[in-house]
């Protein structure tokens, strides 16, 4: 297999973790002075994380550039044998995920029947949340079935989520659950 | 000094998908069309339509069918030319627009003064203004990046290699390969702009198309606004001048869109 | 097939362009031209829902051609690696003399604990059983779980083996499962698939021959499928008829070759092996079930192990599962904690859950990163969310199932008084993907890393966090409690605290390493003593492992081969086993031992991936140094076999697990060691794929009597808010297809709040062809209604060739198309076309029917 310029090119670029700019070398041109003024490289000097594009399941690799903690740039991972440094439009689009004023950033909680949120307190939410789960595990705890099966469950309360999100959330996830008795537990995988 | 370097666009595996227009976005921080929000544009699946200030590539759909399922559907990423000869680096009063050591022709911001002659200068409606900039815009091929070894955003994204970049003689090779390739196989394919003694001396973005030009939204016959000019012709009156021509150009362009919607046909422009 | 790859997948849709670009041939088979069909050699339309008629066409084509039946490859390939010569039983019944039934057919009744199965039917499957000789004898299963017998278990498990199934490898055998199939598909002829179709014949022989010329010793056909696939009342179904056309073929186990599932979101297989699913535990153990034997461990045991394949090491997986879950608390004498363990009710899925909550039997609900109110019949999904106690949402956004209750169409259009709405809703913002650490497992099973790069603004928090956080007020709760219920939560293990010296991303974060170290499990006597493969988990309670098949991605305490980044070098034919890690083992092709012929050398030079190399020099067993005789597997992958097994090694007579099956039998996952052409057990709705109609359909079954798959499910039958057209009901005249776009992703919410991705695809549309528009008065860009008996939604209209009318059963039918990306929140907005799809679906896995059902469009 020839390496083409273009591969090169996506190699080079990779470098390796550290700085976003790997190397120079091996272009096969002399980067003469330049003739004109180009906006300043956005990620001159920035560090490079390796991370996984959150969209479909193909699983590309991306590199994020952040300058002091702040994303400047992501752009996908040349080294990956997946992706090969190519992205999707959402794949290209995963800065804006981040970087948008459209985030929700706040706690907000519905009281029965009110007819707008209220912006509350992150740990008064979580209290919140515990105590309605035991509620309803305390309420609605079957041991064991009319018939006499040892059931050890609640069909009462439902966790709906995880395909979008890691595999440890998702163990995690399962196993509050599941430790509590509550086994209507579901993802995208069904839909 | 390094080679001349561009882009070849093979249209035959566009698959559509827009990332060079995002990716492109992404890196050169450009806003979308009134935040994101839009309508419907009814053509296919294209939604943002043109080339401007904000938008440095697009992604162009052609539907030719004659019955349910009896046709194809073609895709075009479109993008700058980086003409040899460039019409809008030779009208531009500011000398903002400058050809780089890569053969490639960058708008520098800072040197422009918003004057719109380039805008009208390229026959290929590339240019426009950024209103976030108040500045004529365009795409860059990457300048930053290419100085630094990086590989233009939008051809290193593009998951099926339809935009290749490259250095261009390397690009033409790769290039006539291609059509060789899908002529053996009964398609009917040609290069445009890959002629260095063709329009403009060549186009440093070129394509492999598999209908006429103008399906693909193309002039047949690209022409340097300026060709026409005297060259001892005072600055105002060239202005002038140019403004003339470009006003034609723009009327042929648009009329050439009206023939690619309805399907083809060879007008000769 | 059933995929829109260069849209809906559009990197990996890199790879077939690439082979394209090398010669190879590309066919699309879709109710739509899409962008895939523009790229694809050949794009052949075929009606939504009528996959299996095309795939049984195939079949039929593939048995009774010229090439199948000269070139011994397929008959060697079907003979020993297929169960084609294995002989069913006596008592078997196919559908072609049932007129659309297989023997076996019961009626269903619904427990009245939990009615939500939905199931139309039930199949007792004996009379699909292996016709078998007689059992050897031995301990009884009965007798052994009596006497509580193990650990270790292997008693038991040898107790299960059957005995030894009848065979005729001349294929002739009447009642041999090639004789059974070739009955089963003798009408899906070319005419037959037009008919059922509306693939026009010509073109549907052109795909038959292309993968014929495409399959063999020298060449391999792949098939990739996605939710068109799987959305049906018989998706598993489809997925299984090609399975069988790929074993026909020799296309399974080898490089190229294949049935690919590609999944739609980044952790989709990874929330499947580490189950945040109903109906099944760790590594795909099925969830322990009060409507299956599984009244202890051992019946759950004598229930679940298949003897004689790789799951005859069942009890060391759940073993190992229950020591993750209860730690210390699980001994031998409680039975590893199996009795604190919840067991199911029944179906308690995405729909069924639904169902209960409108219903009021669901109280309260957690919902994270997923968006429910813009899914299956929403204006249902809706109605159930409002009868909630509670209801918390987490999410990047604020979804359409945050803001249902003031913004959904109900509120807007006074339906419904946002004060009579009693539920308590809470809204907790999450971080994105660059903001913390973890692995996501991609659709080719493969975990990747992805690490932390900055940090997420405001209250946004992981959503690991959430439930770690939660468990941790929950334990100070329940702390102390002497109620038996409560013993189970009590004795949880919850270590997910980072250790010391790892600094928390965010306070009272977890340890992401930590969970997955968990995950992949290690000795349970010293945590840092890592597992390296699944090959070391015990049934005693020694070994300690969440999920078996991750076993090994964490092979040392500080070594996370999720995290590797080191591609194979450019040339090197390989499979790239140092960048991340799929399970199981790294291995990258599942049952690669058919990649080599009987004798274990490559099918072809050309197909070279796995084989047997016989001078291989093994060094002595590491545990009884006792010496190995010469030979192993090798090749680019990790063989997916016994690694020192030699193709000539023959069962072990009283072996269980692979000791039972011979160096021939690579399916090492299947009971008898080969690929199911015919499937005797594990599918609810039948051994052989048969097309039926879908639920809605404007035609009458063409090829039976039977419409419908007889054990499909309706959930909240004759419910209001799941109404159901009839055959060929005149008010729903139209076939529609749901499906997505490159622009846009899913439910909306990661697309329709990014200014770049909006731009793209501003609008809901409906894709109509030219016909049906004239015929309507509708022109592009009009407003139109589009209606199906749950709902109405507005659209604008797309007026195109790439979709449009098809001549099903001589009547012309016409088909719609629309995505379902949209929801009232977010920068491009639009109705949400889910309010148009039912609550039916499949009876093996309970997915909804989106792909085919019917509706009226009409301009606004």
């Amino acid at each position: 297999m020839q390496v083409s310029r273009r591969d090169f090119l996506r190699l080079t670029a990779s470098g390796g973790a550290g700085t976003a700019i790997g190397g120079l070398v091996g272009l096969g041109v002399t980067l003469a002075p330049a003739t004109a003024r180009a906006q300043e490289l956005r990620i001159k000097d920035a560090k490079t994380t390796p991370s996984i594009c959150p969209f479909c399941s193909v699983g590309c690799a991306t590199l994020i550039h952040t300058v002091d903690g702040k994303i400047v740039n992501i752009e996908g991972d040349p080294r990956s044998p997946h992706n090969e440094g190519t992205l999707c439009p959402k794949g290209a689009a995963i800065y804006q995920l981040h970087m948008n004023p459209n985030r929700a950033t706040k706690v907000l909680h519905r009281k029965p029947g009110a007819k707008d949120w209220d912006v509350v307190e992150l740990e008064w939410a979580m209290d919140r949340v515990a105590e309605l789960i035991k509620k309803t595990r305390d309420e609605t705890f079957i041991e064991k079935l009319p018939n006499g099966k040892l059931v050890n469950m609640t069909p009462a309360m439902f966790a709906l989520g995880g395909a979008t999100l890691d595999n440890e959330f998702n163990h995690v996830c399962q196993k509050f659950w599941r430790g509590l008795g509550v086994v209507a537990i579901e993802n995208q995988a069904r839909i | 000094m390094p080679e001349p370097m561009g882009f070849f666009t093979d249209t035959t595996v566009c698959i559509g998908c827009k990332a060079c227009e995002v990716a492109c976005k992404e890196w050169n921080q450009l806003p979308a069309e009134n935040g994101g929000v839009g309508e419907l544009s009814g053509d296919s699946y294209d939604n943002t339509r043109k080339l401007d200030g904000i938008h440095w590539r697009h992604v162009r759909f052609i539907e030719q069918f004659k019955a349910p399922y009896d046709g194809r559907w073609l895709m075009m990423s479109d993008v700058c030319k980086h003409c040899v000869q460039a019409g809008c680096l030779e009208v531009c009063p500011t000398g903002a627009i400058i050809r780089t050591e890569f053969d490639t022709v960058v708008i520098q911001s800072d040197v422009c003064n918003g004057c719109r002659a380039c805008i009208a200068a390229c026959p290929f409606g590339v240019i426009d203004v950024n209103p976030v900039s108040g500045t004529a815009q365009k795409c860059t091929l990457c300048y930053d990046r290419l100085k630094v070894g990086l590989e233009p955003a939008c051809s290193k994204a593009c998951p099926t290699d339809s935009i290749q970049f490259g250095s261009i003689a390397e690009l033409r090779t790769r290039a006539r390969k291609r059509v060789d390739q899908l002529t053996a196989q009964g398609v009917k394919a040609d290069l445009y702009g890959a002629d260095p003694d063709g329009a403009l001396g060549g186009l440093n973005s070129f394509y492999l198309l598999v209908d006429e030009p103008e399906v693909y939204g193309l002039p047949r016959h690209p022409q340097l606004p300026s060709r026409n000019l005297s060259k001892s012709a005072t600055f105002s009156a060239a202005s002038a001048a140019v403004l003339g021509v470009l006003a034609l150009v723009g009327l042929r362009k648009r009329r050439m869109d009206e023939q690619s919607r309805g399907g083809g046909g060879a007008g000769n422009v | 097939m059933g995929s829109n790859m260069a849209e809906c997948h559009p990197v990996a849709f890199r790879w077939p362009m690439k082979a394209k670009l090398n010669g190879a041939k590309l066919v699309h088979v879709d109710p739509r031209f899409t962008r895939t069909s523009a790229m694809a050699d050949l794009h052949v339309q075929i009606r939504a829902g009528s996959d299996i008629a095309f795939l049984g066409g195939l079949i039929h084509y593939v048995i009774n051609s010229k090439r199948w039946n000269s070139d011994p490859f397929f008959r060697e390939f079907a003979v020993n690696y297929t169960n084609a010569a294995t002989i069913i039983g006596d008592d078997f019944k196919d559908t072609e003399e049932l007129d659309g039934v297989f023997s076996g057919m019961v009626k269903f009744t619904e427990p009245t604990f939990w009615p939500y199965n939905g199931l139309e039917g039930r199949y007792d499957n004996a009379s699909w059983a292996y016709k078998r000789g007689p059992k050897a004898p031995g301990p009884v299963t009965k007798d052994l779980i009596a006497k509580r017998a193990g650990p270790p278990f292997d008693d038991l498990v040898r107790s299960l083996k059957p005995g030894p199934a009848e065979k005729d490898p001349t294929l002739q055998n009447p009642h041999c499962v090639f004789q059974i199939l070739k009955r089963h598909f003798a009408r899906y002829t070319p005419e037959m698939v037009e008919r059922v179709c509306g693939s026009p014949k010509d073109k549907f022989i052109k795909v038959a021959e292309m993968l014929l010329e495409n399959s063999g010793r020298d060449r391999t056909s792949a098939f990739a499928y996605a939710v068109a696939w799987t959305q049906h009342t018989y998706g598993v179904q489809m997925i299984s008829c090609c399975a069988l056309l790929q074993l026909l073929l020799g296309n399974i186990g080898r490089p190229g070759a294949g049935v690919m599932a590609l999944r739609g979101h980044a952790a989709i297989q990874g929330s499947t092996d580490v189950p945040t699913l109903y109906h099944s535990i760790h590594g795909y153990m099925n969830a322990p079930s009060a409507l299956r034997p599984h009244e202890t461990l051992r019946d759950y045991m004598a229930a679940e192990t298949s003897p004689t394949s790789y799951y005859g090491n069942t009890p060391k997986f759940l073993v190992s599962y229950l020591k993750s879950m209860y730690g210390a608390a699980a001994t031998a004498e409680n039975d590893f904690g199996y009795d604190w363990h919840p067991k199911i009710l029944g179906d308690h899925s995405h729909i069924a859950s639904f169902a209960a909550m409108a219903d009021g039997k669901v109280k309260g609900m957690c919902c994270v990163g997923q968006n429910p109110a813009t899914s299956l019949n929403g204006g249902a999904t809706r109605l159930a969310m409002r009868q909630l106690d509670w209801l918390v949402v987490k999410d990047n956004w604020l979804t359409e199932t945050a803001t249902h209750w003031y913004l959904g169409p109900e509120a807007k259009n006074g339906e419904v008084k946002v004060e009579d709405i009693k539920t308590e809703i809470f809204f907790f913002p999450s971080t994105q993907i660059a903001e913390y650490d973890g692995s996501f497992t991609n659709t080719q099973r493969m975990l990747q890393w992805h690490s932390f790069a900055a940090k997420a603004p405001g209250d946004c928090r992981t959503d690991s966090w959430f439930y770690h956080n939660l468990a941790k007020r929950l334990k100070k709760a329940y702390a102390g409690s002497k109620l038996a219920r409560d013993q189970g939560w009590n004795n949880l293990s919850w270590d997910f605290d980072p250790d010391a010296g790892e600094e928390p991303l965010y306070p009272g974060e977890i340890s992401a390493r930590k969970v997955l170290r968990e995950i992949n499990g290690y000795q349970t006597a010293d945590p840092k003593q890592h597992l390296k493969g699944f090959a070391e988990l015990k049934d005693d309670g020694s070994t300690t492992c969440a999920s078996w098949i991750y076993c090994g991605c964490y092979p040392a305490w500080d070594q996370n081969l999720t995290a590797r980044r080191e591609p194979d070098p450019p040339g090197v034919p390989g499979a790239h086993l140092k960048w991340g890690w799929a399970w199981p083992a790294n291995r990258r092709v599942m049952y690669n031992r058919a990649s080599a012929d009987l004798k274990g050398n490559p099918w072809s030079e050309r197909k070279r991936w796995v084989w047997w190399d016989p001078t291989f020099v093994n060094p002595p067993d590491p545990k009884t140094k006792k010496p190995v005789p010469k030979g192993k597997w090798v090749g680019y992958d990790v063989p997916d076999f016994g690694a020192t097994k030699a193709p000539d090694a023959q069962p072990k007579p009283d072996g269980i697990g692979l000791d039972a099956l011979s160096g021939t039998q690579p399916f090492i996952m299947r009971a008898d060691g080969r690929g199911w052409l015919f499937v005797p057990a594990g599918l609810v709705d039948g051994p052989l794929p048969t097309h039926y109609e879908p639920h809605e359909s404007p035609i009458q079954n063409p090829l039976y009597k039977q419409q419908t798959s007889p054990v499909h499910k309706v959930w909240a039958p004759g419910k209001p808010y799941n109404k159901l057209a009839a055959v060929g009901d005149p008010k729903f005249p139209y076939v529609i297809s749901t499906y997505r776009l490159t622009e846009h992703y899913l439910a909306g919410a990661m697309s329709r709040w990014l200014p770049w991705l909006a731009e793209l695809q501003p609008e809901l549309f409906i894709e109509l062809g030219h016909d049906l528009a004239k015929e309507k008065g509708i022109q592009n860009l009009d407003w139109v209604v589009v209606s199906s008996p749950r709902g109405h939604i507005r659209a604008k209209a797309l007026v195109t060739h790439r979709i449009g009318v098809m001549h099903i059963a001589g009547k012309p039918i016409h088909h719609v198309g629309m995505p379902w990306h949209w929801g009232w929140m977010g920068l491009s907005t639009g109705d949400v076309v889910n309010d148009l799809t039912s609550w039916v679906g499949d009876p093996n896995v309970s997915i909804h029917e989106g792909k085919a059902f019917v509706c009226n469009v009409e301009k606004a």
